[in-house]
């Protein structure tokens, strides 16, 4: 049982997710806007956020970028499959996975628990505490330091930074990363793989315009080094 | 070569140099000789009249025969500049004049008959005139009486061979200049037709190639101009209706695409809650749990529906956007098999390692609609195979029905077609295969749709490699 946080403006699209989330066992709590939202969160904390990128007022992307200053909960944006700009731009926001509406519950529900699973790592990691030069992972209590500072990463960056750094100078493609990161495999979007390297460079990288951690292989996809 | 192979120009250049050359000739050819008629009769008159003034002043001969002194003198006065003289008396003849033999023979019998006669011809190659005449005596009651001497006078007509000579010059000379000028007046005029042609060719090729907007300039008011406003007039009534039929084409596009979006927020909120149906649909008794199963299953058809709508009309707009990726083609058409469930109805042949630069997603909706038209409409086994040749990979999706009919092939990408019209809608192909084209095209491959050498239907698709990122 999770807790969500489920923004949508459509009433009926609204009740009819909270009523599928809810018979998943979900304890769910539904706003019509991002403002109203954002100040429940503030006071309540919870585990996922699925949220409607078009929203009146606030939009959605503003709405993630305000969670992700502030906490590092997974996102899942509501997109419609004609709107590629906008899914990247959520992904650029902050957004950890996205589905295209009409979404059956069964679908919503398996992403929410590929975020949550991502979220809440590995629980057994034998090495406690990695150094990669100025980067220090610790894989049994989940932070990440880079010059002893912490560096917050969201759920989806984090396990993307696991994942590449447990095998360093090792090529993964996007469909692994994908598969390892996303559950998704052939039939994910590689832009979610690409939009969260990005971020992540941003966050521990020196110069993202020549990263040196997370390295693009050119035409087969990312590794962790070599340092 | 005919007149017609010549082209409107070399037939225009002909026409003008032969009016030209005609013309002159005529012209040159008629003033040649009626001027060389006047010069050659007044040097004639003038011989003539000078002679026989000459000849009656002479002093009487007395007696006859004259002596050869006699004549000799006759002769001195006759030869004047470069006149040259033969005075002949009988057999004899003055000998500081010339030999009557030099003489024309028809003019000296003209003489003897006492006729006044002249005539020319060629002396040693010089035109010369010949004037002849006999000598007159006056008796004593003043009348005359030839005297026998015969008295000619060889006037060459040098000069006169001169001038006509300058006048066929000249008459050459104005015939080439105006053969010339008739080319050039030719050139001139073929330019000035053939222009507007030449600019109406242009236009009606460019039309014809599509730009709508092509117009011809109208200069004058000639036929040409003519042709060319009712080219643009008729331009214009096409660029008007096709501008309107695309107008109303656009509309209509639009309008599906308005209305598939409006129809996406019910069905978002239908598809949410059709799995609860589902469940649900279990415990509710007899008719109740048929018309929930109805509603989830139609649910989702519906949201199928209104999202190949959308997807159509995104390449109706030109909107669609690939995102490519380098995949693993096999693996990805595995995984579109699995997440439907058709790996055990379907017989594969999907060799590793065949990398190719496409959109994940759009390779599965190919898959997936050639995949399930061969499920819905072929009959088993359906097999799917993989190859990758020369830049390209190949896809193809066959099944062991009875194949395709001519006038289904020809049909068989089109929207919302029907192979059999009796087929209800639900479970007909839709829009599945234009998609799947689209798709295709997309990747600037091809999907192509053929019946095998055995039985069975079979789609093809083709798609470049693309070059790794």
């Amino acid at each position: 049982m999770s807790r969500v946080l489920l923004v949508e403006d459509h009433s009926t699209v609204r009740e009819g997710l909270r009523i599928a989330l809810t018979r998943q066992g979900h304890s769910v709590e539904a706003f019509e806007s991002g403002e109203r939202a954002l100040a429940h969160l503030a006071a309540t904390p919870a585990d996922v956020v699925v949220l409607d990128l078009m929203l009146p007022g606030m939009d959605g992307f503003e709405v993630c970028r305000r969670i992700r200053a502030n906490q590092d909960l997974p996102i899942i944006m509501l997109t419609a499959r004609d709107d590629d700009m906008d899914v990247v731009a959520g992904l650029e926001a902050g957004a950890d996975d996205y589905v295209v509406k009409p979404v059956q519950a069964r679908v919503l529900e398996a992403r929410i628990r590929a975020v949550l699973r991502r979220s809440n790592g590995r629980a057994a990691e034998p090495a406690a505490e990695e150094r990669h030069r100025e980067l220090t992972i610790d894989r049994a209590a989940l932070v990440v330091r880079k010059d002893g500072a912490p560096v917050g990463l969201a759920p989806t960056e984090l396990r993307l930074l696991l994942e590449l750094s447990a095998t360093p100078g090792q090529v993964f493609s996007r469909q692994q990363l994908l598969e390892a990161v996303w559950d998704q495999g052939y039939l994910g979007d590689s832009r979610l793989v690409d939009a969260c390297v990005q971020r992540l460079r941003a966050k521990i990288e020196n110069d993202t315009t020549a990263p040196v951690y997370v390295q693009t292989v050119r035409g087969f996809g990312y590794r962790f080094g070599p340092l | 070569m005919t007149g017609w192979a010549l082209g409107l120009r070399g037939r225009l250049l002909l026409a003008f140099a032969m009016l030209g050359l005609t013309t002159t000739a005529l012209v040159a050819g008629v003033s040649y000789g009626q001027a060389r008629t006047v010069i050659l009769q007044k040097a004639q008159d003038a011989a003539v009249l000078s002679l026989v003034d000459e000849v009656s002043r002479l002093d009487p001969v007395r007696q006859l025969p004259p002596s050869p002194e006699q004549l000799n003198a006759i002769a001195a006065v006759v030869s004047t500049g470069p006149d040259a003289a033969v005075v002949a008396y009988g057999d004899g003849y003055a000998p500081s004049g010339l030999h009557p033999s030099e003489l024309p023979q028809p003019l000296r019998a003209a003489v003897r008959e006492g006729k006044v006669v002249w005539q020319r011809f060629s002396r040693d190659g010089t035109p010369t005139l010949a004037i002849g005449t006999q000598l007159m005596a006056t008796r004593g009651d003043g009348s005359t009486e030839p005297t026998g001497i015969e008295v000619y006078r060889l006037h060459p007509l040098d000069d006169e061979q001169h001038s006509i000579e300058a006048l066929a010059a000249l008459a050459w000379s104005t015939g080439a200049a105006s053969l010339v000028l008739a080319v050039l007046l030719a050139l001139l005029a073929a330019r000035g037709v053939l222009r507007p042609v030449r600019e109406l060719g242009r236009a009606a090729r460019r039309l014809g190639e599509g730009d709508l907007r092509t117009r011809a300039a109208v200069q004058g008011g000639d036929e040409l101009a003519g042709v060319a406003l009712i080219f643009n007039q008729t331009a214009e009534r096409l660029e008007r209706q096709v501008g309107e039929l695309r107008r109303m084409e656009a509309d209509a596009r639009r309008f599906v695409a308005d209305v598939s979006h409006e129809l996406r927020t019910p069905l978002a909120a239908m598809t949410a809650v059709t799995d609860v149906l589902d469940e649900e649909s279990e415990q509710l008794p007899g008719d109740a749990g048929k018309a929930a199963r109805l509603v989830s299953q139609e649910t989702k058809n519906l949201a199928q529906l209104v999202e190949d709508l959308i997807e159509i009309s995104r390449f109706d707009a030109g909107t669609a956007a690939l995102s490519r990726d380098d995949i693993d083609v096999a693996a990805a058409i595995r995984a579109t098999l699995r997440s439907r469930g058709w790996t055990e109805e379907v017989t594969t042949s999907l060799p590793d390692g065949v990398v190719a630069r496409l959109d994940p997603r759009r390779l599965d909706v190919i898959v997936a609609n050639l995949v399930g038209n061969a499920l819905r409409h072929g009959a088993a086994p359906v097999t799917v195979s993989l190859r990758a040749a020369a830049g390209q990979v190949e896809v193809a999706v066959s099944d062991s029905g009875p194949g395709l009919a001519p006038d289904v092939l020809a049909h068989v990408f089109d929207r919302f077609y029907k192979a059999d019209s009796a087929r209800s809608r639900s479970d007909g192909a839709g829009l599945g295969l234009a998609i799947a084209l689209e798709n295709a095209r997309l990747h600037g491959g091809t999907l192509v749709a053929g019946n095998r050498s055995a039985h069975g239907a079979v789609f093809t698709l083709r798609v470049p490699t693309g070059d790794p990122a």
